[in-house]
């Protein structure tokens, strides 16, 4: 089916209820998907959520204008029908009275925005490149992506920065999110992915989830959660909160944050210990297992109990179990990849998976659950600063050739690897990058030790942003470029399953608003590379993608738009057009690297970057709350979503004597800020959170350390040093009222259909057709 | 044999508001949720559950019961629809009888609301919104064997007691099945009455 035929009014189908039903309780037997509503005349585009990485398929409801309006749940197969609150109010941004739909432009930061045209917008962004490049070089100009972006405009961002700006400063926001996994995964099996689909959860008879709070970061993950459950599945969660998911588990293991690897090598030596290791599928498959196995040795529980805090019985017990079951995977977020040793925290549960032979078998596995939506996909075509397409490493001669030879320019034209996200901030700060553009990111929420941020940013002689709401980043600029959302275009995203979906545009972007794919062509050709970005849309850059990532180990080459759309989405690695994809990896036991082994790697844990003293003795860790996404510059407007958690909170145990509501000043060495507190015994009493969804005055990052792993170059967000004490309630930000134009509900959809007669025994619809 | 309905299970809810912003979707509705979460165990966890209307059978629903203005229809396959807006005086007489809090009232329009089980969808064969996307289950809709199929061994309850009034509801509760208790205490224990103590 064409997306054409897709946004085609489907008309009722007489038998779904047949007429004079009139008993909610005998009607049935409806294939759910089969809600195609058009007695309004609406139309049901299918398509996918735009925030993380479950990637929700939903159908968003267009009006008879063209316009979204709402949105009706999809039996897709990785949702089935369920959706989020984020996802159910998603639409509500496409239409939004804060939509930037004029270019802003200033020639100071001392001056107001003011709307231009895009011309001006455009020769004036291109006119200062040329001025910073020419007066510093090239490298002095950066360019920073995101992973919500289609995978087609993630391409174009890392081609865009390598042949139109020439600089080898290019990196994006997936920085912050799954790339101590991506290296854990590199390093051990030569592949940057979750080894099993979502729906192996289904079959395992334990799952471990260590650091990821699935209720609230993924609420539709849940399902899978328990399901396995009703099958009888144990679940291990480790978490030092007890979230929703871990109160319900076997064993919750509520250890100290930052002390993961510890955890991990404490298990495997129980293990080792207890004789339960699969020996022979570690010696046909596996090397570095004798000195994984020494170094875990060093690590008894008892040692263990004492870094982690927990006891030494449940490091025991968690073993046994995970060890124990027939199959058993590990699932893992950003709990234990935000940090300085975030990789080998990965590389750790690697460990403990192979070594119980817990991989490659249905039910049987490994995964990391992706934040962004396309937090997957977002650095698997040369957005990220070492990679390019095809995740082809840009210090391999031989990648670089290849990729040269598809971009048609010359090899000692293409730069070498940039620096991290962060990296660049402080390169920013230090004047050695002076001008910046930024896309679909927002780092002035979402970077750790926002004082060094906001100086990074201060910093730069030109700015540009490309958002459709004015975000604190984009706040900064010198010229913000309005873009469209996710449901004015189309194109792919990859999930935490490496399941690439595809998007399909549901209305015209508002006048004055233009796709990151048409400003990205437009600055391309000013700077003398259009030929090099001739494209028209999304599905010509996606044609190049595929060309670009054949023969790789991230291979699209056999995944076309038709297919997608025919198949609700497909699982790369998939080399050729009749290839079925590849949901789970290592089934013939053969990893990626060239002698088709598990490189094992050994880790020895070490604390955490910030450390404690008498003046700070706890831990501050930082996460999401259910409402938000992210920065929240998207949830942050939907008045939903702002009712439902309007402000930031500081999670705190009884033991500290404050009661809920109290204002509670949180103290680390980069400052401190006031919340409310939420007392809760569901929290170690050494240890306090605080979601970081929210700008200064009440942003966990302005409190959060830039350290950084040392590999990955994530930074260190889910431990520092703390202190908390009695605030002033005067300090206190008052929750944000929801102002008008913010509301829960569009008026265009409260006015859209006249209400159900109240006292109409047969409903609406029933009784027109009878 | 129970029908078609919600079934209700605390120990899956997450407390992430799907369901509140779902039935704000819902058209019969016109914006509002008529969902709400409950927080049994403030303090202590962040356990939650989601509230929606019972569809009290037996006595038949209360809240149309004492309606004065006769504006609550129950339908003949057990739906409590909300208030007929031609009839409904605003009087809250519904929300005073209601014994779980379900229904509500719009001051200013002088309306009362309230979940209609999204009559416009199950008239279909569809669930109603906010069971639809409920990302965990908390709320299932289908049969009890649909459930159990689904869910082995677990325990429903569709009858509750306040005080010496039992009422049998539409809308049935998971409960722990080595809790099983029939029928199930409905809302909170009343342990003081004046001052007096009356456990």
């Amino acid at each position: 089916m064409t997306a054409e035929q897709h946004r085609a009014p489907v008309p009722l189908d007489p038998s779904i209820a047949p007429p004079g039903t009139r008993n909610f309780r005998d009607a049935g037997g409806i294939p759910a998907d089969q809600w195609h509503a058009d007695q309004n005349g609406e139309t049901l585009v299918p398509t996918h959520c735009c925030f993380c990485g479950v990637q929700c398929g939903m159908y968003l409801r267009v009006d008879h204008g063209g316009k979204v309006f709402g949105v009706e749940p999809r039996n897709h197969d990785i949702n089935r029908m369920r959706l989020c609150p984020k996802g159910i109010n998603a639409y509500q941004q496409v239409n939004h009275p804060d939509r930037l739909t004029a270019p802003l432009m200033r020639r100071s930061r001392d001056e107001p925005f003011r709307e231009t045209s895009w011309e001006e917008a455009l020769d004036f962004t291109v006119s200062e490149i040329r001025r910073i490049q020419d007066t510093y070089g090239k490298d002095a100009f950066g360019l920073l992506g995101g992973a919500s972006l289609f995978s087609e405009k993630t391409y174009l961002v890392g081609k865009f920065a390598r042949v139109a700006l020439r600089t080898r400063h290019v990196d994006y926001n997936g920085r912050l999110c799954m790339v101590s996994a991506a290296g854990a995964n590199k390093l051990a099996f030569g592949i940057d992915r979750a080894g099993n689909p979502f729906s192996d959860i289904l079959l395992t008879d334990c799952l471990l989830i260590a650091g990821s709070n699935v209720g609230e970061c993924f609420p539709v993950m849940t399902q899978y959660v328990w399901g396995a459950r009703d099958r009888g599945a144990s679940l291990i969660v480790i978490d030092p909160r007890e979230t929703a998911v871990a109160r319900t588990a076997d064993i919750h293991v509520a250890l100290k944050p930052g002390t993961d690897a510890a955890f991990f090598n404490a298990v495997l030596n129980v293990v080792v210990e207890e004789g339960l290791t699969d020996e022979a599928y570690l010696a046909e498959h596996a090397t570095g297992w004798a000195e994984v196995r020494a170094k875990a040795a060093e690590y008894p529980p008892s040692r263990a109990a004492e870094i982690c805090g927990v006891p030494a019985e449940q490091i025991v017990q968690v073993a046994r179990t995970f060890a124990g079951a027939e199959k058993a995977m590990a699932w893992h977020a950003r709990g234990i990849e935000h940090h300085s040793q975030g990789v080998e925290n990965c590389l750790t549960v690697i460990n403990l998976c192979v070594a119980t032979g817990h991989i490659g078998r249905p039910g049987a596995g490994y995964g990391t659950i992706t934040g962004q939506g396309n937090g997957q996909g977002g650095r698997e075509h040369g957005q990220k600063s070492d990679l390019l397409p095809g995740g082809r490493s840009i210090m391999n001669e031989e990648h670089r050739r290849q990729i040269c030879e598809i971009w048609g320019i010359d090899e000692s034209d293409l730069p070498p690897a940039g620096t991290s996200m962060m990296e660049m901030v402080w390169q920013m700060q230090r004047g050695e990058i002076r001008g910046l553009i930024g896309i679909c990111n927002n780092p002035f929420v979402s970077l750790p030790n926002y004082r060094v941020v906001k100086e990074g940013y201060d910093a730069t002689e030109f700015h540009a942003q490309f958002d459709f709401f004015l975000s604190e980043t984009a706040a900064n600029a010198h010229v913000v470029f309005p873009v469209t959302t996710w449901a004015e275009d189309e194109g792919v995203m990859a999930n935490a399953e490496a399941r690439v979906v595809k998007h399909n545009k549901a209305q015209e972007p508002p006048p004055g608003v233009r796709t990151d794919t048409w400003v990205m062509c437009q600055l391309a050709q000013r700077l003398g590379a259009g030929d090099k970005f001739a494209f028209a849309g999304s599905r010509e850059v996606f044609e190049e993608l595929r060309i670009a990532s054949a023969g790789t180990v991230n291979d699209y080459y056999g995944i076309t738009y038709e297919r997608l759309e025919e198949t609700g989405g497909i699982a790369w690695p998939c080399p050729s057009t009749d290839h079925p994809g590849t949901p789970r990896l290592f089934e013939d036991g053969r990893t990626y690297h060239p002698d088709g082994k598990i490189h094992l790697q050994v880790v020895e844990w070490h604390p955490p970057m910030d450390p404690y003293s008498d003046e700070y003795p706890m831990s501050l860790t930082t996460g999401r709350t259910v409402a938000h996404f992210l920065s929240g510059n998207q949830t942050r407007r939907l008045g939903a979503l702002v009712e439902q958690t309007p402000r930031p909170w500081v999670e705190v145990h009884p033991s500290l004597g404050f009661r809920s509501g109290d204002p509670v000043r949180v103290v680390t060495r980069r400052g401190s800020e006031v919340f409310p507190a939420l007392v809760t015994e569901a929290i170690r009493p050494d240890t306090v959170f605080v979601p970081y969804h929210w700008p200064v005055p009440t942003s966990a990052n302005a409190l959060t350390i830039d350290a950084l792993d040392p590999r990955s170059k994530i930074p260190e967000y889910k431990v520092c040093a703390c202190r908390v004490e009695a605030g002033d309630a005067v300090d206190l930000v008052p929750a944000p009222p929801v102002a008008p134009g913010h509301t829960a509900y569009p008026e265009t959809q409260v006015s859209r259909t006249d209400p159900l007669p109240p006292t109409a025994p047969q409903g609406r619809g029933t009784a027109e057709r009878s | 044999m129970m029908g078609r309905t919600i079934f209700i299970d605390p120990g899956r809810c997450i407390g992430c508001q799907a369901c509140v912003s779902a039935c704000r979707e819902c058209d019969s509705h016109r914006g509002k949720s008529m969902i709400h979460l409950d927080y049994p165990d403030e303090g202590h966890t962040v356990a939650s559950l989601p509230t929606v209307c019972m569809h009290c059978e037996d006595p038949v629903a209360p809240c149309a019961e004492v309606c004065p203005a006769d504006a609550i229809l129950v339908t003949a396959d057990g739906v409590v629809q909300q208030a007929d807006t031609t009839r409904c005086i605003g009087c809250a007489n519904c929300v005073n009888a209601c014994p779980f809090g379900v229904p509500k009232i719009d001051l200013q329009a002088k309306l009362q609301m309230k979940c209609n089980l999204c009559y416009d969808r199950t008239a279909y064969g569809l669930a109603p919104m906010c069971a639809t996307v409920c990302p965990t289950g908390a709320l299932f809709y289908g049969t009890v064997e649909e459930l159990q199929a689904e869910r082995p061994g677990v325990q429903v309850a569709d009858s509750f007691t306040f005080g010496d009034v039992v009422v049998k509801t539409g809308v049935a509760m998971v409960v722990p099945a080595d809790k099983v208790q029939w029928p199930v205490p409905g809302g909170l224990p009343i342990v003081q009455i004046n001052g007096a103590d009356v456990t």
